[in-house]
């Protein structure tokens, strides 16, 4: 068999899935000898025009992470998706928005004037603002259009399968690239992760929920045994796939929803919300008891949220 | 009641999504309607079984496709069929309304209220309160 074309790409991400498939560490190899590496910026000398170069569906398979937020990132989706066989939204960002998605509860104008002239380490005098073209002495200087809304990958361009996590953990990156090798791919438009939720797959003791308050992770130091949520932790698990192995939970820390939605769930915020206020144990009619739930829960929004904004129903704020 | 020449002229007429649990609230519906009570027309009743039973995915889908102002109407704390489904409904929609003012959606497209199988004057004017309020805020545009 030839040897198969692996593109990588990282748009509005941190890098860390980047870091994850190397995270492979001896596996790596394997990848090599499975795969020739056609584009991949962080790791490979081959520019844009390299790939403008190649024939359409000539790279066998594209991971690509982080959101898409600028006109550059968008081009780059485009482009990746007309030249590759297999689409792969690799890791939060590019799965479910992922954190740059909570960009979405601000537009441009804000970021821009919160980055550029408000920020303290800022020395800006003449409030200079990135344009998409400037004039200098030696000609015209373009940049990238900075998008109003983040978007997640299959918002712009068709996504064949989905590897969740922030960043996928390496037994998953394995099973994908398993999958590839061994040419047993699943349906298209599936999740490589559970269809269950985290806590089906969580190993703490669960009993009855009813929590009185909420403490932030700082707060306290939570019994290794108990089920966060009992504890008064806001965990995500209840509301997000599982398949991950647990890793927060087994660190004590509780589940920050990085996996998305379950299946069938369509807004992952809207269940976690649901969850959270059910298991609530106050009386409705204590004012006082129903004001302090709802600041208890620092950043509503932004906590049920922090993976998935742009793909959630209402995905952005209005303005 | 409002008068034609009112609705011309701001040339707007809010849709309205109203969910009823099937015990108390969509009774009292119907007796407003069996009682002849008049009340807008600008709200379409969703019957669910309970108060308890409306997921924020719901309200949340109503808002995306179009709604200007979504109804919860449940039975008076302490008359749930279910003893605590409108308890559970009350803590959600208080915590759902903080989120919503995080995504920019005014405090008035949703309310939760309490109607008794008895209430069907408060059905109608509860209706007529909504409607007005959504009336003075304005479509909602996405």
């Amino acid at each position: 068999m030839a040897k198969l074309k692996l593109a990588c790409y990282w748009a509005a991400s941190c890098g860390g899935c980047d870091v994850a498939i190397l995270d492979l560490n001896e596996r790596i190899l394997q990848v090599a000898d499975l795969a020739d590496i056609v584009f991949w910026p962080i790791a490979v000398d081959f520019k844009h025009h390299d790939v403008e170069a190649m024939p359409d569906k000539s790279i066998d398979f594209c991971l690509f992470n982080g959101a898409v937020r600028n006109s550059e990132q968008e081009e780059i989706a485009r482009l990746l998706r007309d030249k590759s066989k297999i689409m792969v939204a690799f890791g939060s960002c590019a799965h479910l928005g992922g954190i740059p998605g909570l960009a979405n509860f601000n537009n441009r104008t804000q970021i821009f004037e919160r980055a550029y002239l408000e920020a303290q380490s800022n020395d800006n005098p003449d409030k200079t603002l990135p344009q998409t073209s400037s004039k200098v002495s030696e000609g015209e200087l373009e940049l990238p259009e900075f998008y109003d809304t983040v978007k997640a990958l299959n918002q712009v361009v068709g996504v064949d399968y989905y590897v969740p996590g922030c960043p996928p953990p390496v037994p998953i990156i394995s099973k994908v690239i398993d999958a590839i090798a061994s040419q047993k791919l699943p349906p298209k438009g599936s999740v490589f992760a559970s269809d269950k939720s985290l806590c089906d797959e969580c190993p703490r003791t669960k009993g009855e929920k009813k929590i009185k308050k909420l403490y932030r992770p700082h707060e306290i130091i939570p019994d290794p045994e108990q089920c966060l949520l009992e504890q008064g932790i806001l965990c995500m698990g209840p509301a997000t796939r599982g398949g991950c192995g647990a890793l927060c939970i087994k660190a004590n820390m509780p589940c920050r929803g990085c996996f998305g939605p379950l299946p069938s769930v369509s807004d992952q915020g809207a269940k976690m919300l649901s969850a959270l206020a059910s298991i609530y144990d106050i009386d409705i009619k204590d004012e006082v008891a129903m004001a302090q739930m709802v600041e208890e829960v620092v950043d509503i929004a932004g906590s049920f949220y922090r993976f998935c904004l742009p793909t959630a129903l209402i995905n952005r704020r209005r303005m | 009641m409002r008068n034609e020449t009112q609705v011309k002229k701001s040339g707007f007429e809010p849709k309205i999504l109203a969910f009823c649990c099937n015990w108390c609230s969509y009774a009292g519906a119907d007796l407003a309607g069996t009682s002849r009570i008049q009340y807008a027309p600008n709200v379409r009743v969703i019957r669910v079984m309970c108060s308890g039973r409306i997921d924020p995915t719901f309200i949340l889908r109503a808002f995306q496709v179009g709604v200007d102002g979504v109804l919860i109407l449940g039975c008076h704390p302490g008359d749930c069929h279910y003893i605590d489904g409108n308890y559970k409904t009350a803590r959600r929609i208080h915590m759902l309304k903080k989120m919503l003012s995080q995504l920019g959606i005014e405090d008035d497209r949703l309310r939760l209220d309490w109607v008794s199988a008895a209430e069907g004057k408060r059905f109608a004017s509860i209706i007529n309160d909504m409607t007005e309020r959504i009336r003075a805020l304005g479509p909602f545009v996405r």
